[in-house]
């Protein structure tokens, strides 16, 4: 079966103000199945909000997207015009992201907000829309219905908001949902609530899901595969279950050992030494080799492409070996 | 809207009201003697005498002030030095007049203002925001009696197509309120282009955009609404700066609205007349001021939340 996403060598590139030409997404593939859960994973400016972005067609028009082909439920949105494509993702595709509360139109009801979303993925009449509406509001968990779509988003919590997010969301089964850091700003029970909703939804709908978060944590209750982005590249992809068991790349490897874990007091967390590249001074060769412990003279000087080892692809060139 | 809401308003409407007629009063009392003013030079004491009891002006401050309010409060705005006309009824001549010049200049002012404001907005740091900024620059910096000489100097004098003064037709109207209406409207485009850029920065805009949302919808439907909260605070805030400016304009080009009117009162110690101009610009503002509230419970949903007392 085809993929219901796919991308192929997705790059974005931003021309800043003063001439330059960044590109905070460089070469990245990707595929997602119906009904399956794709983690994207990584620390602050790795590109995997920008990833989001370009996938959802939200970016700004100075972003420059490039693609060698971007398919969405069978089209290829890389070779639509920019109209065609739009009216693919408004049918085909959602998007959920962090702050739910300023994500809501403060002067539109909850109601308003959900069946716009109705009308404009299925179509139908207002009224239909509005039953509809009430009945997703319903569906993602928010108590008295009636009320709720009555209700404008300063009235209620942030959770809240986050179900009316999902429901707008989900309105008319899109395909596939992007969820961008959707849960970041809960608490950590009301976090889990949202997860599982996500996921019941996705068994209902079928639709495959696109989790971006930096949260190992939720990648491992959640996903089916991952993908670890360092620099605008993704470093390591694979089953959620090899790489957590065995991750190939350094930049992995120190990312799970970083997490604190409840069962193990430690006093000292690993921690992975030093930053990010800035995004307009990329090193040569590997993004990662100016933290990496293996790192050697030819990290240096080539960039390694992302290749098959065992059950996953990692872009390393002394990956570490399975059950290091 | 709760009744203690209105309650609470129509308190404070009053108190702003009596703050402005009692601070008139006093001050138009210390500021120099009205009979001297009216009265030729060599009329005899006896005369002046006369003129001061039939006026009140005999007696102290304190006993004029709570006859003043005592009469006010029986609708009785006194009677007007100069002519011996019903000092309300000769300023509610006028009335027409000024509402006629300053709704055109109202109208005028946002009707220009808020779609050049959200135009500049939309294309922020183009050549044609940049253009539209530096004309409401411009016409914001231009004090509104040069502007309204410049235009009866260019309209009237040179190329003759427009009268430089009176009110007989539509034509006469229209030079004063372009006068007026300008630094307004420039104000006015300044502030609805900032309040459509933050708008446009907001986390629902993209929302709208991911849910699929045309331009249009976008625009209208999403960021409109929002945007419009600002524009109606501050118009609201300077419709008194509006009827102020109204005055000049109206000396200017001799419209006779009560802004001419409150000139030549005020020159020759009409106090009555002042005393009355001053009171109905107050009730304005206030009713102004209420009508802004009353818009922003209809075009916010947290105020409203608000006023119904609900959290």
């Amino acid at each position: 079966m085809a993929p219901v996403l796919a991308a192929q060598g997705l790059s974005v590139a931003i021309s800043t103000r003063d001439g330059r030409t960044v590109t905070p997404v460089r070469n990245i593939s990707l595929a997602l199945d119906a009904g399956e859960t794709l983690a994207i994973v990584g620390e602050s400016g790795c590109g995997k909000t920008m990833t989001c972005l370009a996938l959802s067609g939200l970016l700004p028009r100075r972003a420059q997207v490039t693609a060698t082909s971007l398919t969405l439920a069978g089209e290829d949105l890389a070779t639509l015009d920019r109209r065609r494509a739009r009216e693919v993702r408004r049918q085909r595709l959602a998007v959920v992201f962090q702050d739910a509360t300023n994500g809501l139109n403060p002067v539109k009801s909850v109601g308003w907000q959900v069946a716009e979303a109705v009308r404009l993925r299925a179509g139908g009449s207002r009224a239909a829309a509005s039953a509809e509406a009430q009945r997703l509001i319903g569906r993602v968990g928010l108590p008295d219905p009636a009320r709720i779509m009555r209700a404008y988003p300063h009235q209620l919590s942030g959770g809240m908001n986050q179900r009316a997010m999902i429901a707008l969301a989900v309105a008319g089964n899109p395909d596939v949902l992007v969820a961008d850091e959707a849960t970041t700003a809960l608490d950590v029970t009301v976090q889990a609530q949202i997860l599982t909703l996500i996921a019941e939804l996705q068994r209902e709908v079928g639709m495959g899901v696109v989790f971006v978060t930096h949260d190992l944590g939720i990648v491992a209750q959640i996903a089916d595969r991952v993908a670890v982005m360092y620099a605008g590249r993704i470093v390591e992809s694979g089953p959620v279950g090899e790489i957590f068991a065995a991750p190939r790349h350094p930049y992995t490897a120190g990312l799970i050992a970083s997490l604190p874990r409840i069962d193990r007091r430690e006093r000292d967390l690993s921690v992975i030494e030093g930053q990010v590249p800035p995004i307009d001074a990329m090193p040569d060769g590997c993004a990662f080799a100016p933290r990496c412990q293996r790192a050697a003279d030819d990290c240096r000087r080539t960039s390694p492409p992302l290749a098959r080892l065992g059950g996953v692809h990692a872009a390393c060139l002394h990956p570490l070996r399975e059950m290091a | 809207m709760s009744v203690r809401f209105v309650i609470v308003k129509l308190l404070r409407a009053i108190l702003t009201i009596w703050l402005v007629v009692t601070f008139v009063f006093f001050v138009l009392r210390l500021s120099g003697d009205p009979v001297a003013q009216l009265l030729p030079d060599d009329v005899d004491k006896q005369t002046v005498q006369f003129y001061r009891e039939l006026w009140g002006l005999d007696q102290p401050v304190g006993v004029q002030y709570l006859r003043y309010i005592e009469a006010l409060l029986q609708g009785d705005l006194g009677i007007s030095f100069r002519n011996n006309l019903d000092a309300f009824q000769l300023v509610m001549e006028r009335v027409p007049k000024t509402a006629l010049l300053g709704g055109t200049a109202l109208l005028f002012a946002l009707g220009f203002g808020i779609p050049l404001g959200i135009y500049a907005a939309l294309h922020r740091d183009t050549a044609i925001d940049r253009a539209i900024m530096s004309v409401a620059v411009f016409g914001f910096s231009l004090p509104n009696f040069f502007l309204g000489i410049m235009l009866i100097l260019i309209f009237s004098l040179q190329l003759r197509w427009l009268p430089s003064s009176g009110s007989g037709t539509w034509w006469h109207l229209l030079m004063p309120a372009v006068t007026l209406g300008t630094g307004f409207g420039a104000q006015i485009a300044r502030y609805a282009r900032s309040a459509m850029i933050d708008v446009t920065n907001r986390a629902y805009m993209r929302t709208a955009e991911a849910k699929g949302a045309g331009q249009t919808r976008k625009l209208y439907v999403h960021a409109l609404p929002n945007a419009a909260i600002p524009i109606v605070t501050i118009t609201g805030m300077k419709i008194g700066e509006l009827l102020g400016w109204a005055v000049v304009t109206e000396t200017v080009f001799a419209w006779p609205g009560i802004g001419r009117l409150l000139t030549s009162a005020v020159a020759m110690r009409d106090l009555a007349v002042v005393q009355c101009i001053m009171l109905i610009l107050a009730v304005t503002m206030v009713s102004a001021n209420f009508i802004v509230d009353l818009a922003y419970g209809w075009l916010d949903p947290r105020v409203r939340a608000q006023r119904q007392g609900e959290r």
